[in-house]
């Protein structure tokens, strides 16, 4: 039997973690690691209270060093998929059954969600835009495919995630892991997903400055890489 | 002498003297310590003599002294803030290791 885990890197979520915990549990899935990244609210305490592992950052480093704290951590349990989920409520729980069945079935290391291929409900039209940006940009920098490219709702069997190296600490690590799957030469899968937008998700979506900043550093990493 | 002069003079001493204070007390390496003798030294000279600069702009094509002075100036703050946005980007990558390593300490512990 497959030892799966789900890795959920959390930032002052003390909202919606609960709820998502317990949805996953719910779908049978009991390894779940949430990273607390240095949240000045209660998103630790009530992960634990719901049976997760709790690894905490003591100060704030941003998703992509939460995410490869998880991952690491997962790989340290012997896990053989890691699947990374948001704590904001987002993805759904039984979606996961879908974004693991490739790398069960052995058909890809990677499995990334793609929210263009499934559902997006009530996607603003300026957020569809901007990811549809991301996407193209990530065509012209690593020449790979996508129709989702800043989707963290991802599996990754035990080869992909130990081979696939996590620097950025912010946001970057979407475009990273293009680099890393190129780089590796690993088989990967895009897989429909639904993406709920609520009030509570968009607040905590990042804005359209921060989505072009991002952009160029993608562009730079490329070009100092 | 000009009072921009002397005031150049007098700044680029007591910068210099810093420098090398700071190198006595091993918190400069020698190419540092060079590099910023370079610097001030240069400053001193430029004041004393203002004429150095046209000298040297002549020789390389440009119009007037001062001019080459913004250039190089301008030169060098950039490629220093690039220096400084590389080294600050390897501390925080090296903060996250090590907030990561305590994040799987404490883990442990229990």
């Amino acid at each position: 039997m497959d030892k799966t885990y789900i890795v959920i890197p959390a930032y002052n979520e003390q909202n919606s973690i609960k709820k998502v915990i317990q949805d996953l549990k719910k779908q049978g899935y009991m390894n779940i690691i949430v990273v607390d990244d240095g949240s000045i609210d209660k998103t630790g305490k009530i992960a634990k209270q719901q049976g997760a592992i709790v690894l905490s950052h003591l100060i704030n480093r941003g998703q992509g060093a939460a995410l490869k704290t998880g991952i690491d951590f997962a790989l340290m349990k012997k896990a053989d998929i890691i699947v990374t989920f948001d704590a904001d409520g987002q993805f759904l729980a039984k979606d996961i059954k879908k974004v693991i069945m490739p790398v069960k079935k052995g058909n890809a290391e990677v499995v990334l969600g793609s929210r263009f291929l499934g559902k997006a409900k009530n996607i603003p039209l300026f957020k569809k835009i901007v990811l549809k940006l991301g996407v193209l940009l990530v065509f012209f920098l690593y020449g790979i495919k996508v129709t989702d490219s800043q989707n963290g709702f991802r599996a990754f069997s035990r080869h992909a995630a130990s081979q696939i190296e996590i620097r950025s600490n912010k946001m970057e690590h979407a475009g990273e892991i293009f680099h890393e799957i190129k780089k590796n030469n690993l088989a990967f899968k895009e897989v429909p997903v639904t993406v709920l937008y609520t009030r509570y998700s968009l607040q905590k979506g990042q804005s359209w400055s921060r989505s072009i900043m991002l952009g160029l550093k993608m562009i730079l990493k490329k070009l100092m890489v | 002498m000009n009072i921009i002069q002397l005031f150049a003079i007098l700044f680029s001493l007591f910068a210099a003297s810093r420098v090398f204070l700071r190198t006595k007390d091993k918190k400069l390496t020698i190419p540092e310590f060079v590099f910023w003798m370079f610097i001030w030294g240069s400053l001193i000279i430029t004041a004393f003599i203002p004429d150095v600069t046209s000298m040297i702009a002549n020789f390389v094509g440009i119009g007037r002294g001062v001019d080459i002075i913004i250039y190089m100036s301008i030169g060098t703050v950039f490629y220093l803030i690039f220096r400084l946005y590389v080294k600050l980007e390897d501390v925080e990558r090296e903060l996250t290791v090590v907030i990561r390593e305590l994040a799987f300490m404490k883990k442990r512990k229990k």
